[in-house]
């Protein structure tokens, strides 16, 4: 479970996050959803602790990320906006590289290894080096990356962005087999019907506030439209409004 | 020390990949310097040698004037070459090295009893003449002196008459000291390859992984960020150390084929001197790893962090310029200064004297001690937050 309260975090003069609260729950997917530049990036680096935040407090299963960043780490897995694979290795590598950081032992980067391989359908390109590859086996090698040590709590920054149709509903799929297995996992998007697809809950974000935090009917029924898109204009152009 | 570790293998394992990586570490950085060297010291050595064996070719303006001068002049290995037109501009051109002229009146004088007149044309600018120059000077004052004393013993008068004060030369150099003159410019060859063997590594472990947008994930591992510095330093050194090492060997096998004895002079790049130079560079090669991870900690990209090595790389010629324009006596502070420590430890070895286990010591340990401060330092700016981000 991730809670979050109260946070702020400005870059200069420009307020990025200005007091975003919410719960992403176990067993839930929670979407954070936003036009660009909302600050949903910079919010989704103070819960995985590479930002620190200027006020406010997360935590992560009952943890104070200030407190103990490095426990909150284990607890989390990341899909950061950046992928970053590194070219010169091979996939399986890749997530090696990354299984042997988080400090877990040569049988169960195997089985682990293997099983993620398996459920993410990349049997065919785990021992090719990522150079060259394209960008669904790019997010698959860095899904599997995050996901190497098993971590209850899941953030990915955009999933799907750059994907093909195809991959987006393995996409999809995947996240939802990790709601199924418990897990919590939050993620941003800036497309409404991919939200309205998948989760449970909808934290809606313009201009580093929570606009909205409710389920996709109730945000209907908040708004009166029955279309999730409608509703989302709505609900970010009042708040424009509001703010002019 | 695992995470450390872990970080250190992949580092190693995945520039072994890279071929620019490995080319300018392993092959270009350390052969370069050995290369260079060889050639220019078998031409310059080549040439001297010619210069002192082989007879000179001189024009000679005026021969018949003198006809037992000329003799002499054969005698000692002139070659003299007909007359030319224009002497001066034939030596300014570098047609000649230099010009002998003998005046009309060259005969009559020396019938008189009097000084005859020789004129040497030649252009001092120009350095590679120098020893030609020399050496036609020398003849003529060695016929000159032959002359006097002869005219001396004519007289009756006791030719230690002309040379009321006689010096003699003791030259206290050795073969050795006499090259450590020459090969000045090896410790910052040393310092140069280190410094190249480190430099790709440096650059792309820190602002390449920036710029690949790398670093936001691995920084998301449950490991502290001075630990996969740690591993990024271990690599670095390890690529200039190995770099350092073949650059060693090289030059030990450089001095064999140099013919550096027949100048009458010895180097010693043996093991003992290998071992040595290794052991003062050792501080060296963490210093210019954390110094060189520092500057790419604040580039965003890779073409910035090259710019920024390229004025780190400044920094190492200050003490060999130094040095050679004010060329001070070895004194016990210098070697604990880094870089200056080494450039006159590797010296003194080069001259064929001992570096004293007091000057070992405290050349390593003051620059083991200021590449920790480095590496503290680095380590600080490693745990800002902007360094994870790219965009």
């Amino acid at each position: 479970m991730i809670e979050v309260r109260d946070l702020h975090k400005h870059f200069a003069e420009v307020k990025a996050v200005d007091g975003v609260s919410f719960t992403a729950r176990d067993g839930e997917i929670t979407g954070l959803l936003g036009p660009n530049g909302a600050g949903k990036t910079t919010t989704l680096r103070m819960l995985y602790t590479l930002m620190q935040p200027d006020q406010g407090q997360v935590l992560v299963d009952g943890i104070d990320v200030a407190k103990d960043a490095l426990a909150v780490r284990r607890k989390l897995g990341v899909l950061p906006d950046a992928r970053g694979l590194y070219k010169r290795l091979t996939a399986r590598e890749n997530i090696d590289y990354f299984a042997r950081l988080q400090g877990m032992d040569e049988s169960l980067i195997r089985l682990r290894c293997k099983q993620l391989i398996t459920a993410l359908d990349m049997a065919d390109i785990a021992d090719r080096r990522t150079e060259g590859y394209s960008q669904g086996q790019r997010v698959k090698t860095a899904i599997a990356r995050a996901l190497v040590h098993d971590p209850r709590n899941v953030i990915l920054d955009e999933p799907t962005n750059g994907l093909d149709v195809m991959a987006t509903r393995s996409m999809r799929r995947f996240m939802r087999q990790l709601k199924e297995e418990g897990r919590c996992v939050l993620f941003s998007s800036h497309i409404m019907q991919e939200v309205a697809a998948l989760c449970d809950r909808i934290v809606v974000i313009a201009h580093g506030r929570v606009v909205a935090d409710a389920t996709p009917d109730a945000l209907r029924a908040q708004t009166g439209e029955t279309n999730l898109e409608d509703a989302f204009v709505k609900i970010i152009g009042s708040e424009e409004g509001l703010a002019a | 020390m695992k995470t450390t570790l872990t970080v250190f293998l992949k580092e190693v394992k995945e520039n072994l990949r890279d071929r620019r990586t490995m080319m300018s570490a392993l092959i270009l950085g350390p052969l370069l310097g050995p290369v260079i060297f060889i050639m220019i010291m078998n031409v310059v050595l080549t040439r001297e040698l010619n210069k002192a064996d082989h007879p000179v070719k001189v024009p000679v303006i005026g021969a018949q004037y003198a006809p037992n001068l000329m003799d002499a002049l054969k005698q000692q290995g002139l070659l003299p070459q007909p007359a030319i037109a224009d002497p001066e501009s034939a030596v300014r051109n570098r047609d000649a090295d230099v010009v002998v002229r003998i005046p009309q009146g060259f005969g009559e004088a020396w019938r008189k009893g009097q000084a005859s007149q020789v004129e040497l044309i030649y252009d001092s600018s120009q350095s590679d003449t120098a020893s030609t120059v020399g050496r036609v000077k020398g003849m003529l004052e060695n016929y000159s002196r032959r002359q006097g004393v002869m005219r001396l013993v004519a007289r009756g008068l006791a030719p230690a008459m002309m040379a009321p004060v006689a010096v003699d030369e003791r030259d206290q150099s050795t073969p050795q000291s006499r090259a450590g003159l020459m090969f000045g410019m090896l410790p910052y060859f040393f310092v140069l390859t280190v410094f190249m063997g480190g430099m790709y590594l440096a650059i792309d472990l820190t602002a390449g992984e920036r710029e690949r947008q790398s670093l936001e994930p691995l920084f998301a591992n449950p490991v502290p960020r001075w630990k996969i510095l740690l591993g990024k330093l271990a690599a670095t050194c390890l690529f200039s150390l190995v770099s350092l090492l073949i650059c060693v060997v090289a030059f030990g096998f450089c001095g064999k084929l140099i013919p550096i004895e027949r100048l009458g002079m010895r180097m010693d790049l043996g093991i003992s001197f290998a071992a040595q130079v290794l052991l003062m560079m050792l501080p060296l090669v963490m210093l210019l790893a954390c110094l060189q991870t520092l500057v790419s900690a604040f580039a965003k990209s890779y073409r910035e962090a090259q710019t920024y090595q390229s004025v780190l790389m400044i920094v190492p010629i200050f003490p060999s310029v130094l040095l050679s324009v004010t060329p001070m006596k070895i004194a016990d502070w210098m070697f604990y200064v880094p870089l200056l420590g080494q450039q006159v430890g590797i010296m003194q070895l080069l001259r064929g004297e001992q570096v004293t286990a007091v000057q070992l010591s405290s050349c390593v340990v003051t620059g083991l001690v200021v590449a920790l401060l480095a590496m503290a330092l680095t380590a600080w700016v490693y745990r800002s937050e902007r360094l994870a981000i790219s965009a």
